[in-house]
C-alpha cells in the first residue's frame, strides 16, 4: 500500500469502503505531513486539528454503520473564500480577521452529505484577485517543484496542498484562470466547470458572473468524483443550471475516436514559452494518436479577452466588496462617524491590488463612463461567447496551453500588475463565455516545472473534457511525478 | 400675479408578503430588534439573493390595478451607496426595466375627478432601521430587505388637497388589491415629494426640489403648504430656485436643505449579477388580471344601483375595505342592505372610533350582526334590546340568538300578555287616559312607553300600541 497521503480521491474512498485504511487514519496522515511539510510549503492558513478528527470519527461510525456515500471519510481542503460553518473564512484578507462563517457553503454542505472531511483552509489571493497567491495579506505559498517560486493564483495553496500531497484534492475558485492556472503551475488538475453546475451560495463573491467552485485533484477521475458530488441546482443560488445529475465518471475510459479537437490559433503566441508551447504540442499530437481529429480553429475575439475582463471583474467585485465596512463582521477600525469607520476599516484591511480593483470597478461603472466601458465590455463578452458557439459547431473540445509559462519567481511579476494579468490571458476567456474547462499535466520543462494542457469545452460540456483530459492523462505519466520535496516527506 | 405648482410624488409601499425580497426570513412588524435576520440578510460573505415570486406578483397586481403596462421581461440592478442602513452598501432595485411602465389613477378631490399619470412602478428592498440612542446608535435588520415597492407619478398633481386625496385614493386601491395593509404606523407607506412652481401660463416646469422620507399623509399635506409659498417667495424675491433635497421638520413647520444637486450620489447602477432577469409568461399575467378586486369607486356604484343604499352610506362603507367586505358578508348571511349599513356605520364604526380597532378586531362578526338584524325584522326583540345584545357582543362576544334565548329578551308578542300589561297602565294611569280621551296625542305616547317600561322593554312597541288603542276605545 501506498504512503496514506499519496492516495487520491479514489482510492482513499475505496479503501474507506472496504474496511482496509479508516478516515481517522488518512486524517492523521495527512495532519502529520501538514505539520511536517506546510511550514515548507504554506499552503494552509489554519487547520482545525480537533475539528478534523471529530469529522473523521463520524465518517469512520457512518462506515461502521454500514453506510456508503461515494466520498465517506476523504479528507478535502477547502479555499479560504468558501463559507465552512464555524470556521475562518478570511478569503485571504485583514479585513476579514476574526470572522467565522455562521454557515455552510452549498458546495461544502454537498461534500458533507457525500461523507467527505473538510481540512484547513488554504492560502489564496486576497479576495481571488491575483495570479500568484502573493496578494495573500498573511503569507506566501510556495510552489512545491522550486520552492522560490509561485505555486500561482489565486488559488496557489489548493494547488500546492495536492502537488505536496497536504491533501487528497481541495477546492478552489476560478473567475479568470484562478483553479487551472495553480493546478498547471503545481502540475495537478484543475477543473472549472460550466458557470451555473456548481452554487455558488457560500463563496464569497469576487465577480459574481464570473466566479465558479472547482476542485483541484491528482488525477482526472477525483476531479469527476467531486463534481459529482457539488454538482445540481441549488434554490439559494438563483444563478445554478437545471442541469439534471449525471455521473460525471461514466464519461471516463473511452479513447478519442471520433473526437474532432480545435486548436485555436490564437492561444500560440508571440512570447509564449516555448518549452511551453513544445508540451502543449506534444500533447495535442498524443491526443491524434489516440483518435481524435485535430482542426485549426479562429477565436478572434481572444485579444479582447484580458481587457474585457477586467472591467467586468472589478465592476462587479466594487460593489460585492462594499459590504466590507466594520460595521457587521471582520475588521473595525473607529470613526467619528460612519463614513469615518467606513474609511479607515478599507484603508487598513484591503491590500493594495483590491484597492486597485475596486477603484477601476469604480470607475468603470461611473457616471459618464457606464457606455464607454462597461456596457462596451458586456458587448465584447457576448461576442466572446458567440465566437465559441461558432468555434465549438466545428468541433468538440478547444486544446490550448493552461498558461503561457510556467511557474514564475517570487516577486517576478509584482511591480507589473499588467505582466501579472497576463498570467491569465489563456483562462479568462473561459469564465466570460461561461463554459467550463480543465487544465491537466502535460509535461516538465528543463528545469523541472510542471506545464499544463487546457482541454476547453463548451456550456455543460463537462463530461467531453473530462473523458478527453483522462483519456491523455491515462496514456502518460505526468501526473503520477510528485515534486522533490516528498522524497524527504 | 398667479403661480401653479406641479406636484409629483414617488410612494414607497411595503409589500403583504409572508418572507422577505431576498430571503425567507418572516417580513412582519415588530419582533424583537434582529430576530429576523439571516446571511443574506444581514448581506454575510458569501450569501445570494433569491428573488420572492409573491412579491413580483403583488407588483404586477399593483401596475394591472392602475392600468401600467406590464413588462414580460425586466431586471433587478444593484443601486451602490454606503449607508448604515444598507447591508451589502448596495440596495437590489429596479433601474431601466421596471416590472411596469406607465398607467394612471382617478380620484377625487371634493367631489371633482382628478387623474394622475404613473411613470412607473418597479420592485426593490427595502433597508434597515437606524436607531439612534444617547451613547450610540443602533441598526434593526428585521425591516431590511423586505419587499418594497416604488410607485412615481408624473408631475400632475397642483396642490396639497390633491396630493392628499391622491394618496388617500391609492392606499384604498393598495388595500383593495391586498397589495399592502398600508399601516402608516408601521411605515407601511412612505413617499418622497417632487415640487417646483412656475407663473401661470409658463410651459416649462420650474426647477425641481426634493423632500424626502415623508411617513405620513398628513405630513405630505403640511409640507407642501409650506414648501409651495417658500418657493413662490423666493422667486418673487428675484431668487432663482437651485435644484436639491430637502427635509420636512415637522415641529418647526418648515423644509429645511439637506444636500445639493452637487452632493447627489452617483449610484453606479448595474444589472445584478447574481439574480437571473425576470421573464414573466404572457398568460400568467393574464390569469392574474382576470383576477383583479373590484376597486372602490366601482363597488360603491354597485352598492348604490345594486343594493339601493344612498350615496352617501357607499362612500361611508367603501372608504375601507374591511368595513366594505364586513358589509358585503352580512348581506350575504341574511340581512337587508340598508339595516345591515345602518347598523355598521352607526352602532359598529362607533365603537371602532372609540377604541381604534379594525372591524376585524370587534368581536362581532358578519353572521352575529346578521342574526340580530333579522331578530329585529322578526320582531323577536324590538331596536332598543338590539342595542343593548350588540353592546353584550361587542363585550363578551356571543352568539345573539343564545344571548336573548338565555337572557329571556325575547319580545313579548303574545296578546294576553300585551293586553294584561295594557290594562294595568290604563288603571295606574288616569290622568293621563283621560289627556288622550281629550285630544292630547303626547299622552298616547306616555302611555305606550309605560308598557314598555312595565313590561322591561320586551313588549312588542307594535302591539303594545294596537292593545292600547284598542282597549281605549
Ligand atoms: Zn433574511
Amino acid at each position: 500500500m501506498d504512503a496514506l497521503h499519496a492516495f487520491t480521491v479514489g482510492e482513499a474512498a475505496r479503501h474507506v469502503r472496504e474496511g482496509t485504511v479508516t478516515s481517522v487514519q488518512l486524517a492523521e496522515a495527512l495532519l502529520a505531513r501538514i505539520a511536517k511539510l506546510d511550514p515548507t510549503v504554506g499552503a494552509y492558513l489554519s487547520v482545525d486539528r480537533d475539528d478534523v478528527l471529530r469529522q473523521a470519527r463520524a465518517a469512520d461510525a457512518r462506515r461502521a454503520k454500514g453506510e456508503t456515500a461515494p466520498l465517506l471519510g476523504v479528507p478535502i481542503g477547502v479555499k479560504d473564500v468558501l463559507n465552512v460553518k464555524g470556521q475562518p473564512c478570511t478569503c485571504g484578507s485583514q479585513i476579514l480577521a476574526g470572522y467565522r462563517a455562521p454557515y455552510d457553503a452549498t458546495a461544502i454542505q454537498r461534500l458533507r452529505e457525500a461523507g467527505a472531511v473538510i481540512l484547513g483552509r488554504l492560502n489564496m489571493d486576497e479576495f481571488a484577485m491575483g495570479s500568484s497567491t502573493e496578494n495573500s495579506s498573511w503569507q506566501p505559498t510556495r510552489n512545491p517543484w522550486d520552492t522560490a517560486r509561485v505555486p500561482g493564483g489565486s488559488s496557489g495553496g489548493s494547488a500546492a496542498a495536492v502537488a505536496a500531497d497536504l491533501a487528497l484534492a481541495t477546492l478552489g475558485t476560478d473567475t479568470g484562470g484562478s483553479i487551472r492556472q495553480p493546478a498547471a503551475l503545481c502540475g495537478c488538475v484543475g477543473l472549472k466547470p460550466t458557470y451555473g453546475r456548481i452554487s455558488r451560495y457560500g463563496l464569497v463573491a469576487y465577480a459574481s458572473s464570473l466566479d465558479q467552485i472547482g476542485p483541484l485533484t491528482k488525477d482526472v477521475r477525483d476531479a469527476a468524483l467531486l463534481l459529482n458530488a457539488m454538482a445540481g441546482p441549488d434554490p439559494m443560488d438563483s444563478t445554478t443550471l437545471k442541469a439534471p445529475p449525471v455521473d460525471f465518471t461514466a464519461a471516463l475510459g473511452r479513447d478519442l475516436r471520433g473526437l474532432k479537437l480545435g486548436l485555436p490559433r490564437e492561444y500560440f503566441i508571440d512570447g509564449m514559452d516555448p518549452e511551453v508551447e513544445r508540451a502543449v504540442r506534444d500533447a495535442v499530437r498524443q491526443c491524434e494518436q489516440l483518435g481524435a481529429t485535430v482542426v485549426p480553429v479562429e477565436l478572434p475575439q481572444t485579444k479582447y479577452a484580458i481587457a474585457t475582463y477586467y472591467i467586468v471583474a472589478t465592476a462587479e467585485a466594487s460593489a460585492n466588496l462594499a459590504r466590507f465596512d466594520g460595521v457587521r463582521y471582520g475588521l473595525r477600525v473607529a470613526g467619528d462617524d460612519p463614513i469615518e469607520l467606513y474609511e479607515r476599516t478599507r484603508a487598513k484591511g484591503f491590500g493594495p491590488e483590491v484597492k486597485r480593483r475596486i477603484i477601476l470597478g469604480t470607475y468603470v461603472l461611473s457616471s459618464g463612463y457606464y457606455d464607454a466601458y462597461y456596457l462596451r465590455a458586456q458587448k465584447v463578452r457576448s461576442w466572446i461567447r458567440a465566437g465559441f458557439d461558432e468555434a465549438f459547431r466545428r468541433c468538440d473540445a478547444l486544446l490550448t496551453p493552461t498558461s503561457p509559462t510556467p511557474a514564475f519567481r517570487f516577486g517576478e511579476r509584482t511591480d507589473d500588475p499588467l505582466q501579472m494579468y497576463l498570467s491569465d490571458i489563456f483562462t479568462v476567456t473561459v469564465n466570460l463565455a461561461g463554459i467550463c474547462g480543465i487544465s491537466v499535466p502535460c509535461g516538465f520543462t528543463g528545469a523541472g516545472l510542471p506545464v499544463g494542457l487546457q482541454v476547453i469545452g463548451p456550456a455543460l460540456g463537462e463530461e467531453t473534457i473530462l473523458r478527453v483530459a483522462h483519456a491523455y492523462e491515462q496514456s502518460t505519466d505526468w501526473h503520477k511525478r510528485r515534486p522533490p520535496l516528498n522524497n524527504n516527506g | 400675479m398667479a403661480w401653479q405648482a406641479d406636484i409629483g410624488l414617488e410612494v414607497h409601499v411595503q409589500l403583504r408578503t409572508r418572507s422577505k425580497m431576498f430571503c425567507g426570513c418572516p417580513n412582519a412588524f415588530g419582533a424583537e430588534p434582529n430576530t429576523q435576520v439571516c446571511p443574506v440578510c444581514l448581506g454575510y460573505p458569501g450569501a445570494l439573493p433569491v428573488a420572492n415570486e409573491e412579491a413580483i406578483r403583488l407588483t404586477v397586481r399593483a401596475g394591472l390595478l392602475l392600468d401600467s403596462t406590464i413588462n414580460l421581461a425586466s431586471k433587478f440592478d444593484r443601486k451602490n451607496y454606503f449607508y448604515p442602513d444598507q447591508a451589502k452598501n448596495y440596495q437590489i432595485s429596479q433601474y431601466d426595466q421596471p416590472l411596469c411602465s406607465g398607467g394612471h389613477l382617478d380620484f377625487e378631490v371634493d367631489g371633482a375627478p382628478a387623474r394622475v399619470r404613473l411613470t412607473r412602478i418597479h420592485l426593490e428592498e427595502d433597508v434597515a432601521k437606524n436607531m439612534h440612542f444617547e451613547a450610540a446608535s443602533g441598526i434593526d435588520f428585521n425591516r431590511g430587505g423586505t419587499p418594497l415597492m416604488e410607485i412615481v407619478t408624473e408631475p400632475d398633481l397642483h396642490t396639497p388637497e390633491q396630493a392628499l386625496a391622491f394618496l388617500q385614493a391609492l392606499k384604498q386601491v393598495m388595500q383593495y388589491g391586498e397589495i399592502s395593509d398600508c399601516n402608516l404606523e408601521q411605515g407601511n407607506i412612505r413617499c418622497d415629494i417632487n415640487c417646483s412652481v412656475r407663473r401661470a401660463g409658463d410651459s416649462a416646469l420650474g426647477t425641481k426640489i426634493e423632500i424626502k422620507n415623508m411617513n405620513t399623509f398628513r405630513g405630505v399635506f403640511r409640507a407642501l403648504q409650506h414648501e409651495i409659498p417658500r418657493q413662490i417667495r423666493e422667486l418673487e424675491k428675484g431668487r432663482p430656485i437651485v435644484q436639491e433635497t430637502r427635509r420636512w421638520d415637522d415641529d418647526a413647520s418648515r423644509t429645511e436643505s439637506m444636500r445639493s444637486k452637487e452632493d447627489a450620489h452617483d449610484y453606479r447602477y448595474f444589472p445584478e449579477p447574481d439574480l437571473p432577469p425576470v421573464r414573466l409568461d404572457a398568460a400568467v399575467v393574464e390569469g392574474w388580471r382576470a383576477s383583479l378586486p373590484e376597486l372602490p369607486a366601482a363597488r360603491r356604484a354597485r352598492f348604490v344601483t345594486a343594493l339601493g343604499l344612498p350615496e352617501y352610506d357607499a362612500g361611508v362603507l367603501v372608504a375601507d375595505k374591511e368595513v366594505a367586505d364586513f358589509f358585503e358578508a352580512t348581506l350575504k348571511a341574511g340581512a337587508p342592505a340598508k339595516a345591515a349599513s345602518n347598523w355598521i356605520m352607526t352602532e359598529l364604526m362607533a365603537r371602532m372610533s372609540a377604541t381604534s380597532e379594525a372591524i376585524s378586531a370587534l368581536r362581532v362578526t358578519p353572521a352575529a350582526l346578521a342574526s340580530l338584524i333579522q331578530m329585529i325584522e322578526s320582531r323577536v326583540i324590538n331596536g332598543t334590546t338590539a342595542k343593548d345584545v350588540l353592546g353584550i357582543v361587542l363585550a363578551e362576544g356571543g352568539d345573539p340568538k343564545v344571548l336573548v334565548q338565555q337572557r329571556g329578551l325575547a319580545q313579548v308578542s303574545d296578546a294576553g300578555a300585551i293586553e294584561a300589561f295594557v290594562a294595568q297602565v290604563i288603571a295606574a294611569n288616569e290622568k293621563s287616559v283621560r289627556d288622550y280621551q281629550a285630544g292630547k296625542p303626547a299622552a298616547f305616547e306616555f302611555l305606550v312607553g309605560q308598557v314598555m317600561k312595565l313590561s322591561r322593554g320586551k313588549a312588542n312597541p307594535q302591539l303594545a300600541r294596537e292593545g292600547l288603542k284598542k282597549q281605549l276605545g
